[in-house]
């Protein structure tokens, strides 16, 4: 499956499980030049633009900051990014669960196929993301001059962003679930299901507890995503401002308007974001690896 | 968890299944959640997808063949594809020393630098873009220092191989690092008792172990990297023919209202991502089998 690496992954990482046998240890001038060069890699490609948000976007002083943050655009900005995330996340986890439960759960035929097609929005280029819905619903589009005729604009609208949002994000509930559920087995739910409980029970009471780890771990990385997709939603914007402008699209409009300052603190914002998401996620992976531990 | 209750008992809750369910379906809820699946997974992946093609084929082959092999769209490709394989080789190898180093070694931060691997996927692409282009241009930290040695990275060519290694590192680290979690140490040992160098130890030994999931890896950054956009048009510069990426051919095609154009390369690109993506399966079943187990989540 593509893009397995976003899997929650309990077992952690832990150097003290090998132990110190000189067998299986480098000479220490190797293992000092790794470490050197890894993290010196990572402090360069990853630490320092990191940092570099922050002070760029506090550089001009604190007033300057908040003045770009209250601005109207981008109160309008932040608005339509959490409307995009709160329509995309709730569809996607019911997408998720749905498909999880089908595929998990039963035997058919062509189950590999559909979680491949399951994959697919990982692997299109978030610019031919934003283009099918253009070809789609725009002025030259299959049901263009339907839409038109009934006076419904979906691109350079709002439903177009809600609608190239839910694609980037369609595939991350059900990636989580789907391999967690088979992991899991079905004896639980048969056994429930035996005893009499109704599939709605079966579902609720011993299908999510034993989820609600990796359920909650999808939730978190497609909110990220939805709130921060950049190249689908520019396509179907039209980037009006004040009303088809995300957060990302609003750091872009004020970075080509050369206000760096500004398009730093409405960045800052979404780095901050970003972070909150790393922190949730490390919180999870902790608990998800403590319910396993209590498991065996 | 066993099951104590006989099979034979279930069908009797029931009533009597038609032919094609006797297999032991005992779960119930697979029509309606299949039938969901499948409709939403059509509505929003499939119809849309089917579109592209569907209208790239409508405008005939003669159309589609001048639009996806214009020079300036061939210049395209070979940007994308190549700085994509570059930044992904870079990956490779960085990526490989970090996970290596987060598994085997104790190391102060450890746990920090662990956790902020993944901050390409949480930071929103635009973020990275403009952070990068100010980092790299001439009068930016970076930038200026390279400007004595008359070395500019933002705004040509090596800038999108910056945005792009930031965006593919966590692909190879967080593909490799399962599987070295999961390497007993014990063939180490063994081939350190029959007289084997280190080195000669991680070349026949371990790192046979990881190529599927280094593979992998590397196929995953470079359809990341391919079609990548947010993080590259910043620093890229944007000139025709010299730091122009594939994706932004789509998006000024789309400018200039010229559909058939955005159509024809909207298809290539997917070709190759259905390719891909055919290739990644591949290698992760390959890699299921070589570590003779169940494929890791």
């Amino acid at each position: 499956m593509a893009g397995t690496i976003t899997a929650l992954h309990a077992g952690r990482s832990d150097p003290r499980r090998h132990p110190a046998n000189p067998a299986t240890r480098e000479a220490p001038w190797v293992r000092r030049t790794l470490l050197a060069l890894g993290l010196s890699f990572f402090g360069l490609f990853l630490i320092l633009p990191l940092l570099a948000v922050f002070t760029e976007a506090l550089g001009k002083g604190l007033e300057v900051y908040f003045a770009a943050l209250l601005e109207a655009d981008a109160i309008s900005a932040v608005a339509l990014t959490l409307t995009a995330a709160v329509i995309a996340v709730p569809v996607n986890l019911v997408f998720g669960v749905s498909a999880a439960w089908a595929i998990a759960k039963h035997d058919f035929r062509g189950k590999q196929l559909l979680i491949t097609l399951i994959d697919l929005p990982f692997s299109v280029s978030p610019v031919v993301a934003g283009l099918i819905y253009v070809l789609l619903f725009g002025a030259q589009g299959w049901f263009g001059p339907w839409l038109q005729a009934h006076d419904v604009r979906i691109v350079f609208a709002v439903p177009g962003i809600v609608l190239a949002t839910v694609f980037v994000t369609f595939p991350f509930v059900a990636r989580e679930l789907i391999p967690l559920m088979q992991a899991q087995g079905r004896d639980e739910e048969e056994a429930a299901t035996v005893l009499g409980a109704s599939g709605w029970q079966t579902f609720w009471r011993v299908t999510l507890p034993n989820v609600r780890w990796g359920l909650l771990y999808g939730v978190i990385l497609c909110n990220a995503r939805a709130m921060g997709e950049f190249g689908a939603v520019s396509v179907v914007s039209g980037h009006i401002r004040g009303l088809t402008n995300t957060l990302p699209l609003h750091v872009e409009i004020l970075y080509n308007e050369y206000q760096f300052a500004a398009a730093f603190a409405v960045a800052s914002l979404l780095a901050l974001l970003a972070l909150v998401t790393l922190v949730l996620k490390q919180f999870v992976e902790w608990r998800a690896a403590r319910s396993v531990k209590e498991v065996q | 968890m066993s099951l104590a209750l006989p099979r034979a008992a279930l069908p009797a809750v029931t009533a009597p299944a038609p032919a094609w369910r006797k297999r032991r379906r005992v779960l119930p809820g697979f029509g309606p959640t299949m039938g969901f699946t499948l409709f939403y997974l059509s509505l929003i992946v499939l119809i849309p997808l089917a579109a592209v093609f569907i209208k790239s084929a409508g405008n005939g082959a003669e159309a589609f063949w001048l639009a996806a092999t214009a020079p300036r769209v061939v210049a395209s490709y070979r940007l994308s594809f190549g700085a994509a394989l570059l930044a992904a080789s870079i990956n490779l190898v960085f990526g490989l020393i970090l996970a290596w180093s987060l598994v085997r070694y104790e190391f102060l931060g450890r746990k920090l630098v662990d956790a902020l691997i993944d901050l390409p996927f949480a930071l929103p692409t635009a973020v990275a873009g403009i952070v990068l282009t100010a980092l790299y241009a001439p009068n930016g930290w970076i930038g200026q220092r390279l400007v004595a040695y008359d070395i500019r990275i933002a705004f040509t060519p090596w800038g999108i191989l910056i945005a792009l290694i930031f965006i593919g590192l966590p692909f190879i680290v967080r593909t490799v690092q399962p599987v070295l979690e999961d390497l007993e140490t014990e063939v180490e040992e063994a081939a350190a008792s029959l007289g084997a160098h280190r080195w000669q130890t991680f070349r026949l030994v371990v790192l046979p172990t990881l190529a599927p999931a280094l593979l992998t890896g590397f196929a995953l950054a470079f359809a990341r990297a391919v079609g990548e956009y947010g993080s590259v048009i910043f620093i890229a510069g944007n000139l025709p023919m010299v730091s122009e990426i594939t994706p932004l051919m789509i998006i000024s095609k789309l400018e200039q209202y010229d559909y058939v154009g955005a159509t024809a390369i909207a298809t290539v690109m997917l070709v190759f991502s259905f390719v891909l993506l055919l290739a990644i399966n591949g290698l992760q079943a390959w890699a299921s089998r070589r570590n003779g187990q169940e494929g890791r989540r």
